[in-house]
């Protein structure tokens, strides 16, 4: 009997830690669709593509800062294995990972409260791109 | 009996010596050649140096002057481990010697100074269709670089491969230097970019898969394929549906320029190197890529191994 309690709940555990990781590698998926699906506004801006407006790439920086900042501490030790795109190697240069995510924010941040107009939006929101592209080059295994 | 081996070593020797003919290698252009050496912008070379996305491969890795150009860009592969070569103005360990002859015959017929075959990771296979104008304007700005001291490490490459000489035959079957043909009724705009496309971005290197001797699979250009690297997929750059089928000319100079695609995605990797280079070039340049790829046919994507 005890001994089957014991199984039973060393199962649980087991159990447990996968479907805690699994929702962690879902939660940081979500979090990198919302700085995606913020940034295809400002990107068609950026390509010519979109009209400029101030108001919609407000919005995106505000929800890009909050997305860098809910992600930050979705990559805990242990969760590179599963249906991920996380490289191996953000764990071996944790403390830089973190770093650029952290910076990722604060680019945005620093965007929100420079960009003024059309002008300014062309010289600063590249400026945030940077930390996406720099980011997946080191962090993100190419999806294949 | 010593009849048969009279005749045997005949024909061997008959075989050595067709195998000898057929894979030399043969420059494109004489050496001296007065007339290349005359001239050369190099300004304008600048735009064909980040067209051809030479810092991507000839950069040494981990620096973020992408203008030095040391090498030794490791670049794995089925048949051994490439190492992009110093291509820096530096007399011993670059270029610096070379005559715009000997970098002539380099892109144009992928045949090295001494006169001996190159291994195609360098994509002369492309660079074989540029205007031997641009490769004189090439080497007008790349001796305005900084020359880097240091050799790169020597190619990895295993037997047979390592065999220079076998590479004349590979050239006959994969290596085609006709000139580029316009498609009947391109416009100037998709001429111009078919150019930066096929001869000097060259797209298709990796954008499409490959057969077993490392060759690109026809009737399969643009339809994307495993990277030769083995880690990722390069994918489809047709105008398929789930390709570029759904993107315009100026969505596609949009990519170029910022490396953000239709999903607010930001590439990164080998593309975003890439990406590094094509923000340099004139906007009209990308656009006349887009324009030329639009151009393209649909393809079915590449099959992909199913997902561990």
């Amino acid at each position: 009997m005890i001994r089957g309690l014991i199984v039973a709940g060393v199962v649980a555990l087991g159990v447990s830690a996968v479907v805690a990781q699994t929702s962690v590698i879902k939660d940081r998926q979500d979090a990198m669709k919302q700085m995606g699906a913020a940034t295809k506004g400002p990107g068609g801006m950026l390509k010519g593509t979109e009209p400029f407006n101030l108001a919609t790439v407000q919005t995106s920086l505000r929800s890009i800062a909050d997305a860098a900042t809910k992600a930050q501490p979705l990559f805990p030790e242990g969760s590179g294995q599963g249906d991920t795109a996380a490289a191996p190697k953000i764990w071996q240069t944790k403390a830089d990972f973190d770093n650029k995510m952290k910076g990722l924010a604060a680019a945005a941040n620093k965007a929100l409260a420079d960009i003024k107009d059309e002008a300014t939006f062309k010289t600063s929101f590249p400026e945030v791109a940077k930390n996406c592209g720099g980011c997946h080059t080191d962090y993100r295994l190419k999806r294949g | 009996m010593r009849k048969w081996l009279v005749l045997l070593a005949i024909a061997g020797f008959a075989g050595l010596g067709i195998f000898w003919v057929l894979s030399a290698p043969r420059p494109a252009v004489a050496v001296p050649n007065a007339a290349l050496e005359q001239g050369g912008d190099k300004d304008r070379g600048k735009i064909i140096f980040m067209a051809g996305g030479c810092a991507s491969c000839h950069a040494t890795p981990g620096q973020d002057d992408r203008l030095k150009l040391g090498g030794g860009y490791e670049m794995p592969s089925p048949f051994g481990t490439f190492y992009a070569p110093n291509i820096s103005p530096h007399p011993q360990d670059g270029i610096g010697r070379w005559t715009v002859a000997d970098l002539a015959n380099a892109l144009l017929a992928g045949v090295s100074p001494d006169g001996s075959h190159y291994f195609p990771a360098f994509p002369y296979t492309s660079y074989a269709r540029m205007k031997l104008d641009d490769v004189k304007d090439l080497m007008a700005y790349m001796r305005t670089l900084e020359p880097v001291a240091g050799k790169a490490k020597t190619h990895d490459v295993p037997f047979p491969f390592n065999v220079r000489r076998s590479l004349g035959m590979w050239k006959l079957l994969f290596f085609d230097t006709k000139p580029l043909a316009a498609a009947p009724g391109a416009s100037p705009q998709a001429q111009r970019g078919q150019y930066l496309v096929e001869a000097l971005s060259h797209c298709a290197e990796c954008h499409s898969p490959r057969n077993a001797l490392g060759g690109i699979v026809s009737g399969r250009r643009f339809a994307g394929g495993p990277d030769p690297a083995g880690k990722s997929w390069n994918p489809n750059i047709s105008q398929h549906p789930k390709a570029l089928g759904e993107w315009t000319a100026k969505d596609i100079a949009g990519f170029l320029k910022t490396g953000f695609n239709m999903e607010g995605d930001v590439v990164g990797g080998a593309m975003g190197s890439v990406i590094k280079n094509m923000a340099e070039l004139p906007e009209a340049d990308l656009m006349a890529m887009g324009e030329y790829l639009k151009t393209l046919p649909s393809l079915e994507p590449t099959a992909r191994p199913a997902k561990k």
